[in-house]
């Protein structure tokens, strides 16, 4: 992945997280951590580990198994001018967080007029594999997308992880990060001066004429893979990473979707209400009247997540099943080529137990 | 204070078949024939054994994804979890529940959830509606001390004695929430008072003395069943491997050796050995063996889930 210079330090998705976090406390005093198991033996995938140590149990500490009380408690913090980052070991944890994420920290600039703000930072990571299931494994971007007062960030590379977590905490809104447990171990250049990625900035990851893939969060890696198996049936395809989701960068998508023509979005969810039907919908906007286009919509299987894994296998879309589908767009019949599998190595190496 | 033969015989089988069926689990998991999270119950078996002894099969059983030993207390299938556990087509979802939300509704154990506290207020609309249809069966659902840190412990309390529900609330305290100690999640470990503060009646059953935890859910259960409203049962445990997975933990750091050591040799498992004759501890020993190796040769033999499968069951 072309996200840094060459010949930079590589870091991995993990460690780019936990060093956003460790500069950006060193920074700014008022950055605080907190959320179950963040200062364990474990700290979160490495992510937040020793960082009690370093900077004292005021800044990283437990919590009781408490979550929307513990999410009020972040929008006060927030309100009274710290920099809270509370942290979800899954994603699903979320649903107990919804009333005060949507009703509260979403509303208090608007409801004070700008005499209020909160700028907290939920780090929320999706879990898959290894039987993660109907309740570990969920992503719920779009709900928090679709509520004006929240932002949201999905970095798919290291680079982006460390852009998107610093951004997020230097911004004077709630921002949710949604982090992928299946992105941890990829590495990729990392500079170590602290940057910050730009809210509403899409990144191009690959070029391409004759389709455009927009690929959210871990579906990037998928896409990457896709790429080839499409150039083997002379498709060129245009891989986009949104990155900034709430903000949405939709001049850089529809600009590449101008020049293809067709638009494939690969979630990291289920299709129906989500990230998908909104870009496709804001792309259509954008381009009406200048730009016909054809479009798809990519993303879990409508149904719970099975615990079994050759049903998993069916129910994630892969680089096999989004290169036929995106070949279907572009009128390839089915039975003219068979694309091949592509083991995604995070995946088939990954071992539990959780 | 001495037990009939027939009880330790009871006992002593549940208990000797929920740990011989996870020491099987811990031992095959390196093989990757398991691909779920686990969460095994081994050093806590005397609560579900000792609770579920007081239990019918028409009674409820709610729990959480450290569901094994309830599951098998409750009379569950072993082939069937197993199958489960492996995610085959003859397993009691079909490959769809994984470890996480064993559920039979056959033998009274509706799913249990993987996201904490989320069973305690199913707990309440299940009595109401036993009650309502004027049922004999009751309500038990299990849960950590980590559930009790939540709010909905508290709504549902409050709301199972405003509606007098026949629940039987049973927290399993190990005093750990992965690695985090209980006194780090309360200013006080009041537990019993949290549900008498509701005035539900409470109590605490220090060590794991399973003869114990019998007794005192016999009462709560008789209790409850006369109509008497919630009662709530605190039992002292401990969990001996990883909170997930087959793993022992020492090497993590945040517990003590000296801690888990007192828990082993308070093993209620090698106490009730101790009180049965050789003859009937070789017969129980041997009748366990068996049924865990078939339930691992059905588990083994059953096919994987067809993919067209995975679309079942979303909607009624
Ligand atoms: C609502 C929610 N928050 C956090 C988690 C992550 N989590 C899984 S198990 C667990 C600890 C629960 O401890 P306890 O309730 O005491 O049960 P035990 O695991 O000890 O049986 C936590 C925090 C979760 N599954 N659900």
């Amino acid at each position: 992945m072309s996200t840094g210079r060459r010949g930079g330090r590589e870091l991995s998705y993990a460690q780019a997280i936990g060093e956003a976090i460790r500069q950006e406390m060193e920074r700014d005093a008022g950055v605080f951590v907190y959320g179950l198991g963040v200062d364990d033996p474990k700290g979160m995938y490495g992510t937040t580990l020793d960082l009690h140590r370093v900077f004292g149990a005021d800044r990283c500490f437990d919590t009781p198994l408490a979550e929307d009380a513990m999410t009020g408690f972040g929008v006060g913090a927030a309100i009274a001018g710290m920099r809270p980052i509370h942290v979800h070991q899954r994603m699903d944890f979320l649903m107990l967080c919804m009333n005060q994420l949507v009703n509260m920290a979403a509303k208090q600039s608007y409801m004070s007029n700008g005499a209020v703000h909160v700028p907290l930072v939920v780090r929320a990571i999706i879990g898959r594999s290894w039987g993660q299931g109907a309740q570990h494994s969920q992503a719920f971007h779009s709900y928090f997308m679709h509520v004006p007062g929240l932002k949201v960030l999905a970095p798919s590379t290291p680079h982006d992880a460390k852009g998107c977590m610093i951004a997020a905490i230097r911004d004077d809104n709630p921002v949710i990060v949604m982090e992928h447990r299946m992105l941890y171990g990829n590495r990729g250049i990392v500079p170590e001066a602290p940057y910050a990625a730009r809210f509403g900035q899409a990144r191009v990851l690959a070029e391409g004429d004759d389709v455009t893939i927009v690929a959210i969060s871990h579906m990037v890696v998928e896409a990457l893979r896709a790429r080839p198996l499409l150039a083997e049936i002379g498709l060129s395809a245009e891989i986009v990473d949104p990155v900034s989701l709430a903000p949405l960068d939709v001049g850089t998508i529809a600009e590449s979707v101008a020049k293809t023509g067709r638009l494939a979005v690969v979630d990291t969810s289920w299709a129906a209400c989500g990230a998908g039907a909104e870009i496709v919908a804001a792309v259509h906007e954008r381009l009406q009247g200048r730009r016909a286009f054809s479009a798809l919509r990519l993303g879990y299987e409508p149904t719970p997540c099975p615990t079994t894994r050759p049903l998993e296998d069916v129910y994630y879309p892969s680089a096999k099943s989004i290169a036929a589908k995106v070949a279907a767009l572009a009128g390839r019949a089915p039975g003219d080529w068979q694309a091949r599998d592509i083991v995604a190595r995070e995946i088939a190496e990954f071992r539990g137990p959780f | 204070m001495t037990h009939d033969p027939a009880t330790i015989e009871r006992l002593y089988c549940q208990l000797r078949r929920i740990r011989r069926v996870e020491e099987e689990i811990v031992r095959i998991y390196p093989t990757d024939k398991i691909k779920s999270p686990v969460h095994l119950s081994i050093g806590q078996e005397a609560v579900a054994v000792g609770v579920c002894d007081n239990l019918g099969p028409d009674d409820i059983l709610y729990g959480t994804y450290r569901g094994h030993a309830i599951y098998l207390a409750k009379g569950g299938n072993l082939d069937r979890m197993m199958a489960e556990l492996y995610g085959k087509q003859d397993g009691l979802a079909a490959g769809k529940a994984g470890s996480m939300h064993l559920g039979d509704v056959a033998a009274g154990m509706i799913g249990t959830s993987a996201i904490v506290g989320t069973t305690l207020p199913l707990s309440l609309g299940h009595a109401f509606a036993l009650r309502r249809r004027g049922s004999a069966a009751i309500v038990c659902v299990f849960f950590g001390e980590g559930a009790m840190d939540e709010g909905v412990f508290h709504e549902t309390a409050n709301f199972a004695a405003l509606k007098k529900l026949p629940i039987l609330f049973v927290c399993e305290n190990n005093r750990y929430a992965i690695y985090s100690h209980v006194k780090d999640r309360m200013p006080e470990v009041n537990l019993c008072e949290r549900a008498e503060a509701y005035r539900i009646p409470a109590r605490r059953i220090a060590g794991g003395d399973i003869f114990a935890i019998r007794a005192a859910a016999a009462e709560a259960v008789a209790a409850v069943r006369a109509g008497g409203g919630p009662r709530f049962l605190e039992c002292e445990t401990q969990r001996w491997r990883d909170h997930v997975g087959p793993g022992e933990d020492l090497h993590i750091g945040y517990r003590t050796a000296a801690d888990l050591a007192s828990w082993r040799a308070g093993d209620q498992n090698a106490r009730l050995a101790g009180l049965l004759g050789a003859a009937a501890r070789e017969r129980i020993d041997a009748e366990v063996e068996a049924e865990i190796a078939r339930a691992m040769d059905f588990a083994e033999k059953s096919p994987f889930p067809a993919a067209h499968t995975m679309y079942d069951h979303v909607y009624r």
